[in-house]
């Protein structure tokens, strides 16, 4: 068996199109992979294998033909929020169990047009509320350098997916936290686009106003390369945005010399797990001797994120979630799990006449304290450096009976969904136990192409991005479910 | 007793737009008698994913209607989620309008002088349609996201003669201004009414004058004339229950055409609470006005009486629609006395599609002179126009309707316009159609 599943994007890319070997064969390498771990991961709901193998017949047959799109024969998948036609999309929950969308996404009608081949699609919170993928119907993803710890939420089968090389990269979807949280638990990059930035037509919605789209892969090269497809105005997302498109991958190598980090004293300080603190700490070394300057930045507004972020998301997605009736499609309303109730009566009850103006109206209010904190930073430094968990990865089954202590685990990443700037994830170490550890690095509104500069940098100077959980080796038993960062490839 | 009270109505009229797309998604909006569910995308089916996407064409219309009944252009303008669960309501809310409609502040004067303020005119979509037969519900979304525009006056209407006038001026105007058809029959225009009374200021010792605090809402109600009737039977109910003692609440009643009376749908305690909030999915937006509105019905009917010297009841008759009025004009502008083209046009009830502003010209010159009414000669006339039209007459034969006017046009020639036009063309039709 081949390891072409272990490529990146880049690399795949370089080699289809110097035909070292074809999509049918790094499309076989992923579906065997996830034939092997996917029943111990549990990261795809759904895996169309004879669909693929028909697309990557047909990237095959353009190629041949002389065809250069830009994704040409790489297999991918996609959190299952985004609705791909004529394959099952849930939101991870029961409502949708049966529901296939008539229509695409747009991001994923892009992928099409650039001739990737879709895989399956990949395990998240139900409807994405949660932050560790055990608020999934369908049950938790588990986290690929330990399979008793979580993988991350809610994009955690996207995360889990590049993470165990299942696929060579994944779409995900950001509200708050969603993508950064299991980027940072897996070991994967993962990129929340400004607000607007990607449109999210064909998307299930989570909460409007927050919900920002983004690319995951193995490496920030990877990432850079997706967006510069997937981003772009969409006439039927009228909040899409009209900026044009950078070119994310040229200025990946600028010289970060001079570089003004910022610091924000409220995220380090108390309930800030220590190992985290280290490990970030560490991360500041690295990029200080590549050049960069450190400035103390004050983000006031911290205290009332996670408060803010509670009224905001439920009160839309109350709203969202009133759809799913059982009448045109999908099951009824029984079929809600737990959290998805709460969060609905959560937000019914902050709309209602009488607490509008007290709860939403007022949370709207902070929220554009939040955002105006995050302006204010931004004359002093040219992006902002954080952990994105406030601890390492946790057991499976540690905080599901606190549902609040869940909730506190995205103090950090509300914030940035809150101000609709964009946040690039990445891995910055490892915890003694073994499990990855990652940063976040915020800029401002379109700001990619800077905090992708910025992770780039990083990563030339790291391995972490290289590395990968021994357990998966050939097959992940449960006695060697203690993983190690051994293995390092060449 | 009954003197002693006065009813206090406000008109909410609901306006289907005739806008080729709908008002969130391009389907076509052409929904009437069309097969079911065959206009439709995952938008206005409120599929997983959707978004809505604006109509820039059916505000524009929206801003004619406010502009047209002397609103203010909000500058500030948002469309918000009103919650409520139905089945005909596939996304389980409506985008609408609440806190900041596009078009606030305006006015229409009653023929009785009563000047009717409006509170708003606001854009927002329509629902799907629903059907019950015994034992099922069936629903046609084709309806779903049709631009609706909602008006909503101040309680200023003091009797069922105002709220008529009121309605067949708002009839009048949205043809006026081609954005609906307007048709009650068809659902492209909804009335209700909100109906209260009170005591008459000469009979108030304490000379308080607040309005009533509950108001009866008159819904669903499809006709015009079940909406008088309701209205009526409301005023007096209302009156008997509070000279009883009483004590009136807000209530939703509809009309009960079999047994004449209007009944109770949803008290107070039953009313939604919508939790209106800013519609995420669309951006604030601000609109200029760039077109300029036709001279609208009653700033013609104005100037038709001065002009032309007309009475009121003929300037009425003539300004009815937009059509007969340009006819009318175009009339006179080809040479016809104000007077007689008028009283010839009225009196003859002239088919403006079937004869030219031309032939009635001609037909008045005619009439100074005398007029040939007499049967035999107006069909030996016709019979000689067609046998020297035979192509034109062959046209119409076959179905083509507009071949009539050279035929029409022939014998007015032939008789120096003396012909009797109106007998004319039925002769013409007699004769090619036996």
């Amino acid at each position: 068996m081949n390891d072409l599943n272990k490529l990146t994007l880049t690399e795949a890319l370089e080699g289809l199109r110097a035909k070292k070997f074809s999509s049918l064969e790094i499309t076989k390498a992923c579906l065997e992979k996830i034939k092997k771990l996917n029943p111990k991961i549990n990261a795809y709901l759904t895996v169309c294998e004879s669909e693929a193998l028909k697309m990557a017949e047909q990237a095959d047959k353009l190629a041949s033909q002389g065809e250069t799109l830009q994704f040409l024969g790489v297999p991918f998948s996609m959190k299952d929020v985004y609705s791909t036609k004529d394959i099952r999309t849930t939101a991870g929950s029961k409502v949708l169990e049966n529901y296939t969308s008539p229509y695409n996404a747009t991001v994923y009608q892009k992928l099409l047009d650039a001739g990737a081949v879709l895989l399956g699609k990949t395990n998240c919170d139900a409807w994405g509320h949660g932050a560790s993928t055990e608020n999934s119907d369908f049950g938790v993803t588990k986290n690929p350098w330990n399979l008793e710890y979580v993988a991350g939420g809610s994009s955690g089968g996207s995360a889990a997916s590049i993470a165990s090389d299942m696929a060579i990269f994944e779409i995900g979807e950001d509200t708050g936290g969603s993508i950064r949280m299991p980027s940072s638990f897996c070991s994967t990059v993962g990129l929340k686009v400004t607000y607007g930035r990607v449109s999210r037509y064909g998307a299930i919605a989570y909460a409007s106003s927050l919900d920002s789209m983004g690319p995951m892969g193995k490496s920030v090269e990877d990432v850079a390369l997706l967006l510069s497809i997937i981003a772009g105005i969409d006439e039927k997302d009228a909040t899409s945005s009209p900026k044009p498109v950078s070119d994310y991958v040229s200025t990946l190598k600028k010289n970060i010399k001079g570089l003004k980090i910022g610091l924000p004293k409220e995220f380090f300080a108390i309930g800030l797990d220590r190992e985290v603190k280290e490990t970030v700490e560490k991360a500041i070394k690295v990029l200080e001797a590549q050049g960069a300057e450190i400035v103390y930045i004050s983000i006031p507004s911290t205290e009332y994120g996670i408060a803010t972020y509670y009224i905001i998301a439920p009160s839309e997605t109350s709203s969202n979630l009133a759809r799913y009736d059982g009448i045109r499609f999908g099951n009824d309303r029984s079929s809600f799990g737990d959290e998805a109730k709460r969060r609905i009566m959560l937000g019914t009850y902050a709309l209602s006449s009488g607490y509008y103006d007290e709860y939403y109206l007022k949370a709207q209010k902070v929220r554009t304290l939040v955002k105006q904190d995050f302006e204010k930073a931004f004359t002093k430094c040219d992006v902002i450096l954080a952990p994105v968990s406030p601890t390492p990865p946790f057991k499976i089954g540690e905080k599901i009976d606190d549902p609040l202590s869940m909730y506190l685990i995205d103090v950090y990443n509300v914030l940035v969904n809150l101000a609709g700037v964009p946040s690039l994830a990445l891995s910055c170490g490892f915890s003694k136990t073994g499990l990855p550890i990652g940063m976040q690095i915020i800029g401002p509104q379109f700001s990619e192409s800077l905090i992708l500069n910025v992770g780039y940098a990083y990563e030339q100077v790291t391995e972490w991005h290289k590395m990968r959980s021994v357990i998966l080796g050939s097959e992940a038993t449960p006695e060697s479910k203690e993983g190690r960062i051994l293995d390092k490839p060449e | 007793m009954k003197q002693m009270y006065e009813p206090i109505i406000g008109m909410e009229v609901h306006v289907e737009l005739n806008t080729k797309s709908k008002m969130f998604c391009r389907c076509s909006a052409d929904y009437f008698g069309k097969e079911p569910n065959t206009h439709t995308c995952p938008v206005c089916l409120g599929l997983p994913g959707a978004l809505p996407y604006p109509n820039k064409k059916a505000l524009e219309y929206c801003m004619m209607i406010g502009l047209a009944l002397g609103c203010k252009i909000s500058e500030k303008s948002l469309f918000e989620r009103k919650n409520y669960f139905y089945p005909d309501l596939p996304k389980g809310y409506q985008i609408s309008q609440y806190r900041w409609p596009l078009c606030i502040n305006g006015q229409l004067t009653m023929d009785n002088g009563k000047i009717i303020r409006i509170n708003r005119a606001h854009m927002e979509e329509d629902t799907a349609k629903l059907t019950h037969t015994d034992n099922e519900s069936l629903i046609d979304f084709n309806r779903s996201g049709v631009p609706l525009v909602e008006i909503v006056t101040e309680p200023d209407f003091r009797g069922v003669e105002e709220v008529r006038d009121y309605a067949k001026k708002l009839q009048q105007l949205f043809r006026y201004l081609r954005v609906s058809n307007a048709d009650m029959e068809r659902g492209d225009m909804r009335l209700e009414a909100n109906v209260s009374v009170r005591k008459l200021a000469s009979h108030i010792v304490s000379g308080n004058m607040e309005l009533p605090n509950y108001r009866v809402e008159l819904k669903n109600i499809n006709s015009f004339r079940f909406m008088v009737a309701a209205i009526e039977y409301e005023i007096k109910r209302q009156i008997t229950a509070i000279e009883k003692g009483e004590k009136l609440t807000q209530e939703t009643r509809g009309w009960n055409e079999d047994k004449k009376c209007t009944y109770l749908q949803r008290s107070k305690e039953e009313a939604h609470d919508y939790r209106y909030f800013p519609e995420p999915d669309i951006p604030e937006f601000s609109l200029q006005s760039n077109d300029k509105l036709p001279e609208l019905p009653w700033d013609k009917l104005a100037r038709f009486q001065k002009e032309y010297s007309l009475s009121k009841q003929q300037a009425e008759i003539l300004t009815e629609t937009r059509e007969l009025a340009d006819f009318y004009e175009e009339t006179v502008k080809d040479g016809a006395d104000v007077t007689q083209a008028a009283n010839y046009i009225i009196n003859r009830k002239i088919n403006i599609k079937e004869v030219l502003p031309a032939q009635v010209v001609m037909s008045i010159k005619g009439m100074s002179v005398g007029i040939i009414s007499d049967e035999k000669e107006l069909e030996k006339l016709a019979q000689e126009a067609i046998s020297e039209n035979p192509k034109a007459a062959e046209d119409f034969q076959k179905g083509k309707e507009s071949a009539l006017q050279a035929l029409i046009g022939a014998v007015m020639k032939k008789s120096s316009g003396k012909a009797d036009a109106s007998r004319v063309v039925s002769i013409l039709k007699s004769l090619l159609n036996p």
